[in-house]
Order: C-alpha cells, then structure tokens, then sequence
C-alpha cells in the first residue's frame, strides 16, 4: 500500500491549498501555455511518483479522463468523456440502509467532514486486460462503514449507482439493468487499501469517472469500483451486482484480478498498460497479494473468479 | 440507366476513397493521434471498415438485380479485394502489434477463444477468394467452379459478423444491424432461387 504521511489532509484544506497550486499555477502558466488544458493538473507529480512502485508510471490526466468505462454516459471509451458535461455531482446525498443501527442519508459534504482525505497511488486493471496507474484523493471505505454503524449481522456490502437518465444519457438504454449495483464481502470493504474517491490528481472527480464519490478497490476489476454512489446498503446474504447478473459465466462477484483464470473470451494474462506498446504479465490481485491475498485463504478462485 | 463504362470510371475514385482511411489511421498512428489505446482502436477501424467492405458487395450483387443498376457488378471485385485488404492489416495488427509476435499465446487464442476463432477462419476464408479473383483465374477454373468457391464469402460474412458480435460486451446494437443486414441479403438471394424460373431440365 502506497500512502504519504504527510498527503493526509482534511478535505477542505487539501482542496484550499490545491486550488492555490493551481491559481499560481494557472497564471505563471497563461503566458506560456496555450494548448494543453490538462497541463495544470500533471504539473505537480512529484507527490505522486513518491508513491509509485519502480515499475510503475503514472497515466497522464488525459488518458484517465478520456478513456473510460462508464456505461451509464455510453459503450465507447470515449463517451463519459464526451457525453457527461450535463450531470450534476453536487448536492449529493448518499443513503445508507439495510442492517445499520439506524437507516439515514448523509449529505456528502457532512461525510468528507469526517474524513481524511489521502492520496492513493493504484493500478486500476480493467476486466477487458487494460490498465492504468492513477492518482486518486480519497478515504478508507472503513471510514463510512463506521459512520454507517452496521449490525454485526451485516456481511456484505452493496453499492448503487445514481439513476438520472435525463443526465446520463446511456441510461436511456438498457444495456444493462439500471441502477447499476456492486458488492463487496465486509471484510474486503474494511480492508485498508479499499477507498471512497472523491477526486484524482489532487482534482474534483470528473463526471466520466465517477462524480462526486466511487468505490476504488485496486485488486478487483475495474468494474467493481462502482461510480457515483448514492446507496450503501448493509445485508447478510451476497448482493446482486450487475455485470455478474447479466453475464454470471463471465463475471463473478469476487471479480479478483487473477492472470490464472481467463475470461471466457479472452485471456487475463497480459495486459496492455494505457500509454505502453508492449503488452505485460498481469499479476495476481493486480500486484497486492500481500495486502489481500490473506481474504482468500480458502477460497476457490477458479469457481469464485 | 447507368453504364459498365460509368462504374468503370468511377473505379479510381472509389479506389482513392476505400484506400485513404487506412492511410489516415497510419498516419495518426505513427504520429500518436490515435487515442488513448491507439492498437485497440486502430484494430477496431480496420475490423469494422473489413466487415462493412464484405457487407457492401453482398449489396452490390443484390443491386445489380435492379435493371438500371445491372452493371454494378463491375465494383465487385475491387471492394471485395479491399476487404481482403483491410482484414490482412487487421490481423497483421492483432498479430504483430498486440501480441508481438507471440505465437505461442495466439495459437491459443485462436483455439480456445470463440471470437478469434470466427474471425480466423472468416480470413483464411477469404484467402481463397482473392486468390482467384482475377479473370484469368475465373478463366481456367471454369466458371462454374469458380462460383463455387466464391460462394465462401457467404460464410466469410456471416463468421465476421459474428466475430463482431461475440467481442461486444453490452451493447449489441451495432453487430446485430450488420448481421441483420447479411441475413436479409441471403434471405433475398434464397427467394429469388426459389422463385427462378426452371430452365432446361
């Protein structure tokens, strides 16, 4: 796990002193640069590439904001990008239900006012065998869980995606079933390298990556890092979750990344590193076995792939 | 009324325009204006551009059925021989850009996976097909033979299709118009056998 001491900030602060960065930055830059609108967010990386691993590069933030998975602003990787400019991430309330000791809904502002927001450096590895390496500003799931107060009942955790089809216009279409909706077993949510993001290279969360608040668990695929939640729930029997309702032969819903256990269709042996020509080895748990593989001691990963 | 002689001279401009995307593609490739994941897109290009090319003289023979369109056929050969074209730098793409070379891994794929395995077998489909393509091939195969083997782009399209299809996570939308498309065209081409006149018995 990759995390600065001194990165963990309280939100408003890191906000405060980021947009500071980037107003200094903006004006020192106006003179020179003209063409890159992303330049100001890649110009401070020495924060990040402290947390990177030596074979580790971090994507830029275009390739992250450009190429995504987000199927409720569309099925091209292009398309969050393009097609999320009407949805609206603030206000937002998230509410938490099922076995909790009391059901409410928490305005997002009152959540990240109880949190410390840190910096993560992960590799994000998509089921479809790419992957990227991103900076993202965030807080421990386990923060929220705690907030939320679960019965010891609970054993799982679901997540569910805002329905706002008027803003997301993929939703207008069932490619898959609406909400979209992800799960977690509860010891894989209180894990520490699981996070609530709420923003990627010290910058809000764009729309196309999951405004204002995703799931990011860096050794699952991607798809398990479920984007712009509005519920939690908390129930003792596995949850539903999307892909696996649509496709149960394809997708589980452990979702490890595993290089042993190939997907019907292709192989998650290698993977193409966005910006990299040659493709590489996938690693088992996307390269976190020693902080995950212990959740699986007796598991059968080629049945609960 | 449109003539064989205005097809023909339309022939170099189509030529142009069948050629220029994968001269484009080239070009931002090498210049690194393909996206984010420029390999996955360019084989995506030349992929979808193959199977529109297939598609295409599918119609074209429907359309030389329309009196004042009878010698469209004439376009035929050059579309079809441009999808062999596109499909070669597709899989040359698969092969030497996204795997490197890597025979062991794509002998593997190409076994194990469906998709692959569809879109494998509609190239080496088409291999025969433009390799008899030219009129002194039809000549010594006798026409009759000749037509037989082209009788493969039927399955060549169908497998393409299905190549597409397969690989589509979600959204089908696309691959099930084109696959609509090739059934309705051979849907057509059955009827009209069924419904030909008998000639000599």
């Amino acid at each position: 796990m990759k995390i600065l001491g001194s990165e963990i900030t309280p939100y408003r602060t890191y906000l405060n002193r980021r947009k500071f960065i980037k107003g200094s930055l903006a004006s020192a830059m106006l003179a020179t640069v003209t063409s890159s609108a992303f330049a100001n967010h890649d110009s401070d990386l020495s924060i990040y590439t402290k947390n990177l691993n030596e074979n580790d590069k971090l994507n830029s933030y275009e390739e992250i904001t450009t190429y995504n998975n987000f199927y409720e602003f569309g099925t091209h990787k292009k398309h969050p990008h393009l097609n999320s400019g009407n949805f609206k991430p603030r206000p937002w309330t998230i509410k938490i239900d099922g076995l909790v000791k009391k059901p409410q809904t928490f305005d997002l502002e009152k959540i990240l006012s109880n949190v410390t927001i840190e910096d993560r450096v992960y590799r994000l590895r998509c089921v479809e065998a790419w992957s990227m390496v991103i900076p993202w500003q965030g807080f421990q799931l386990s923060e929220l869980i705690k907030m939320a107060e679960p019965l010891s009942s609970a054993k799982y955790v679901q997540f569910v995606t805002v329905f706002r089809p008027e803003e997301m216009p993929g939703q207008q279409k069932r490619t898959i079933i609406w909400p979209y909706r992800e799960g977690l077993r509860m010891d894989e949510a209180m894990n520490p390298l699981t996070i609530l993001a709420t923003g990627l290279y010290g910058h809000e969360m764009p729309n196309q990556n999951g405004a204002p608040i995703r799931l990011v668990v860096p050794w699952k695929y991607g798809f398990k890092s479920i984007k712009s939640i509005v519920e939690i729930r908390f129930l003792d029997t596995q949850p539903e979750t999307s892909w696996e309702t649509l496709a149960p032969w394809e997708y589980g819903f452990y979702a490890n990344v595993n290089p042993n256990v190939n997907h019907p269709r292709w192989s998650q042996g290698t993977e193409r590193r966005i910006g990299e020509f040659k493709r590489r080895e996938t690693l088992m748990f996307n390269g976190y076995e020693k902080e995950v593989a212990h959740l699986y001691r007796d598991l059968d990963l080629t049945k609960f792939y | 009324m449109f003539s064989t002689r205005n097809f023909n001279r339309s022939k170099p401009v189509l030529f142009i325009l069948i050629l220029f995307p994968s001269l484009v593609w080239a070009y931002q490739f090498v210049t690194g204006n393909l996206g984010v994941n420029p390999i996955e897109k360019l084989m995506d290009e030349l992929g979808l551009m193959a199977l529109r090319l297939i598609i295409i003289t599918l119609m074209i023979t429907t359309l030389s059925n329309i009196k004042p369109l009878k010698s469209i056929v004439v376009l035929r050969r050059m579309i079809g021989l441009f999808a062999f074209y596109y499909v070669c730098l597709h899989f040359s793409t698969y092969i030497v850009l996204d795997h490197f070379l890597d025979m062991k891994f794509i002998i593997q794929d190409i076994i194990k996976r469906p998709f692959i395995t569809f879109g494998f077998i509609s190239f080496l489909f088409l291999i025969p097909l433009a390799s008899t393509s030219t009129n002194n091939m039809i000549k010594r195969l006798g026409f009759k033979l000749w037509k037989k083997i082209h009788y493969l782009i039927y399955p060549v399209a169908i497998l393409a299709s299905m190549h597409f299809y397969v690989l589509v996570r979600a959204d089908k939308t696309e691959p099930v118009i084109y696959m609509g498309i090739i059934i309705l065209l051979l849907l057509h081409r059955i009827f009209k056998r069924l419904t030909r006149p008998q000639l000599a018995q």
